[in-house]
């Protein structure tokens, strides 16, 4: 085997390869915490809970309506981002003007609320769901077994946020929203709909960790704590990232998979706080975080 | 005389009969059940909801009354946290009458809980933990262990496993207090029997992405993977090993699989692997008919700890009706004269130690073109008599 100054290459490799694909999870929710932060000035306690809610998504539309993954990657995320259209039409509007610690409570209530439906309706202990048949198998790498579906991860992940990316900074559609959310009078002026735009965005966002639900729904076990899991490490990227910044969402997730995977080669024990130390780290030396603007 | 004789014993034990029931001497003039447990967290699956119903079905198969009293249950959920289930205990003793408590699943809150019913003087009843130490370390003269523990586990499935020839064993372990206990007992039987443990990581509770855990493993070179974990944690750990084809390369044992957490896995997957019980629903026409009757009411099959919920609570009962008291000293020492034996109990004691010996189960997870039903879960391999599957009793735990 391959080593150097006495570390296992291949090892290492290994933990690289497997830090991105948690990086692509990463990285797929925090740039639905982002645009909804960013944009809307909304930080969304519910996103964990609306990525469980894509995973039993996948799950319950197997089971009862027959629909398979490849069609459930797009239904869910649709059915999804409808509730967060409704979720942000009928619970959040009626306080937009208010303190953003009253969004920040309201939408962990409905993460509560929906956890608790979900364990009291499921059980606690997790639901399966098979990998679709075209990328069962994997691919025998030098330094390690690549699971066909993980690959998958990795590149539907980085599709899916450059391309948000791309729409965001890089089109008109885009500009107007940066715009609208900027400066909604004027916007309004210009015969732009503003709270349209506001809650169509926030749907997008929210579909962003319905997408993530089904994608993760074949990998991991599908239950109701599953979002308040990984909320947290979300939460903590994308402070890390500068929140509200959409390509430092992207970024600092893949990174921060990488670090959590060489943490836990060298590490193990540390590998659920090193995110934190970093957060930590990043408050103190760059308080609007890596990629973000001084305010 | 003769005669004289009789009639006299006989208006005697008229006499000693009619006081029994008369002075049941019963605290508070009634019998109350605590059932303490996780009701809507990981654990609400393993005992929850499931141990106070199998405790209300004990309590009614009992006749609903005891000594002529009625018995009453109380439950609440300890939400897995210590502080919060010792207080609840607490306040039942103090203020709620209650006189033995049982659930208890968390081995961190049957730890606080049991220092409470001690201090106290009441029964606890643990079904559902897996912890050695109330019967070792943190043993107790009113701590009953019923289902199983951690010993059993690793006697059951690592022994017969090295003894088989595969040696080289890696741990994916639990961070916590459960996970390393299980580790500990594990590796000693591992070495014991000629084996040796090549590595072993340790992933923090509720880790969601075991893969790098998973190639760490690949690379141990091991024969055989311990997954010393349970609930969540195992099932995402299977699920990983299965996708990154290490159930290919090498064998994979489940130290603590409870059976809906081996029903939420793909029988594609968990099929064949061998694992430990204290119970399973289908191994004969008593256990059978309870599971029905259970299922009629819970909606699912019982797991080891509901089963386990319901045997403690009747032997209890039986206890509390032969002694004519509730008095925690008297019943104890009766539950451990008298023989547990119910659909659950197979050649069962309850020990001075406070341990509940019993049989357990070698069990396979049954393959997907096995499986008759969808609760057609394990199938039993082999019975580990009581004596084999647990740690003989300590002196300073022998309470006589």
């Amino acid at each position: 085997m391959a080593t150097f100054l006495g570390i296992n290459l291949f090892g290492l490799f290994g933990q690289l390869l497997v830090g991105l694909i948690n990086g692509s999870f990463y990285a797929l929710l925090s740039l639905g915490l982002a645009i909804i932060f960013g944009l809307l000035k909304i930080i969304n306690f519910a996103q964990g809970a609306i990525y469980m809610l894509g995973a039993f998504g996948a799950y319950l539309a197997l089971q009862y309506l027959g629909i398979g993954y490849w069609a459930a990657l797009i239904v869910v995320p649709l059915v999804v981002g409808l509730l967060g259209i409704l979720m942000e039409r009928f619970l959040i509007r009626p306080i937009a003007n208010e303190d953003h610690l009253y969004s920040l409570l309201l939408t962990f209530g409905v993460a509560l609320v929906l956890q608790g439906l979900f364990t009291h309706m499921f059980g606690s202990s997790g639901l399966s769901y098979a990998i679709p048949d075209a990328l069962k198998g994997g691919t025998k790498l030098p330094f390690m077994y690549l699971p066909n579906y993980r690959a998958w991860i990795i590149i539907a992940s980085l599709i899916v946020c450059v391309g948000t990316w791309w729409m965001i900074e890089k089109t008109k559609l885009g500009a107007y929203l940066r715009a609208g959310t900027e400066n909604p009078a004027l916007m309004q002026a210009f015969g732009i709909n503003v709270p349209l735009m506001v809650t169509l965005t926030f749907g997008f966002g929210v579909a962003l960790a319905g997408f993530a639900g089904v994608m993760a729904a074949p990998v991991y076990s599908v239950s109701p704590d599953m979002g308040s899991n990984i909320l947290i490490v979300v939460f903590a990227i994308v402070v890390i990232g500068g929140m509200g910044s959409i390509g430092g969402a992207i970024i600092t997730g893949l990174g921060m998979g990488i670090v959590e995977g060489l943490t836990k080669y060298f590490y193990p024990e540390a590998s659920n706080t090193v995110i934190f130390l970093v957060m930590v780290v990043v408050l103190l030396i760059k308080p609007a975080g890596l990629f973000g603007k001084e305010a | 005389m003769k005669l004289m004789n009789k009639t006299l014993l006989s208006a005697a034990m008229a006499v000693a009969l009619t006081s029994t029931a008369a002075h049941a001497d019963l605290s508070d003039d009634k019998v109350k059940i605590g059932v303490l447990a996780d009701m809507g967290g990981v654990y609400a699956d393993v005992c929850g909801k499931g141990c106070l119903t199998a405790v209300e079905m004990a309590v009614e198969d009992f006749g609903g009354s005891v000594l002529g009293k009625k018995i009453e249950i109380v439950s609440a959920d300890d939400q897995n946290k210590p502080d919060v289930g010792s207080a609840i205990v607490r306040e039942w003793i103090e203020s709620k009458e209650v006189d033995v408590v049982t659930g208890l699943v968390a081995s961190s809150v049957t730890g606080a809980v049991t220092k409470v019913t001690t201090d106290n003087k009441k029964i606890a009843l643990i079904a559902a933990s897996a912890s050695n130490a109330f019967t070792t370390k943190a043993c107790s003269p009113y701590n009953a262990h019923w289902t199983y523990n951690v010993v059993a586990l690793a006697n059951g499935t690592v022994k017969p496993i090295v003894q088989s020839g595969k040696k080289k064993w890696f741990f994916i372990t639990a961070d916590y207090a459960f996970g390393h206990a299980l580790e500990g007992i594990a590796s000693k039987v591992i070495k014991a029997e000629g084996g040796e443990v090549v590595g072993a990581v340790r992933a923090p509770l509720g880790t969601t992405d075991f893969s790098s855990y998973i190639l760490q493993a690949q690379a141990s070179g091991a024969e055989v993977v311990g997954l010393a974990n349970a609930g969540a944690d195992f099932v995402n750990s299977l699920k990983t090993a299965a996708e990154f084809g290490l159930t290919e390369m090498m064998d994979v044992a489940g130290l603590l699989v409870f059976t809906p957490n081996a029903k939420a896995l793909d029988p594609a997957i968990a099929g064949g692997m061998l694992t430990t019980t204290g119970f399973y629903w289908d191994r004969d026409d008593a256990s059978r008919e309870w599971s029905a009757r259970f299922k009629a009411r819970q909606g699912v099959i019982p797991a080891m700890p509901h089963a386990g919920a319901y045997s403690a609570t009747m032997h209890y009962l039986n206890a509390v009706k032969a002694a004519g008291t509730d008095d925690s000293d008297t019943v104890m020492k009766l539950m451990k004269s008298t023989k547990p034996d119910d659909f659950f109990a197979k050649n069962a004691t309850l020990r001075s130690d406070g341990r509940m010996v019993h049989d357990m189960y070698l069990v396979r997870i049954t393959k997907a073109s096995e499986r008759k039903s969808e609760d057609d879960i394990f199938k039993i391999e082999s019975v580990i008599p009581g004596d084999k599957a647990f740690a003989p009793v300590l002196p300073a735990c022998d309470f006589k």
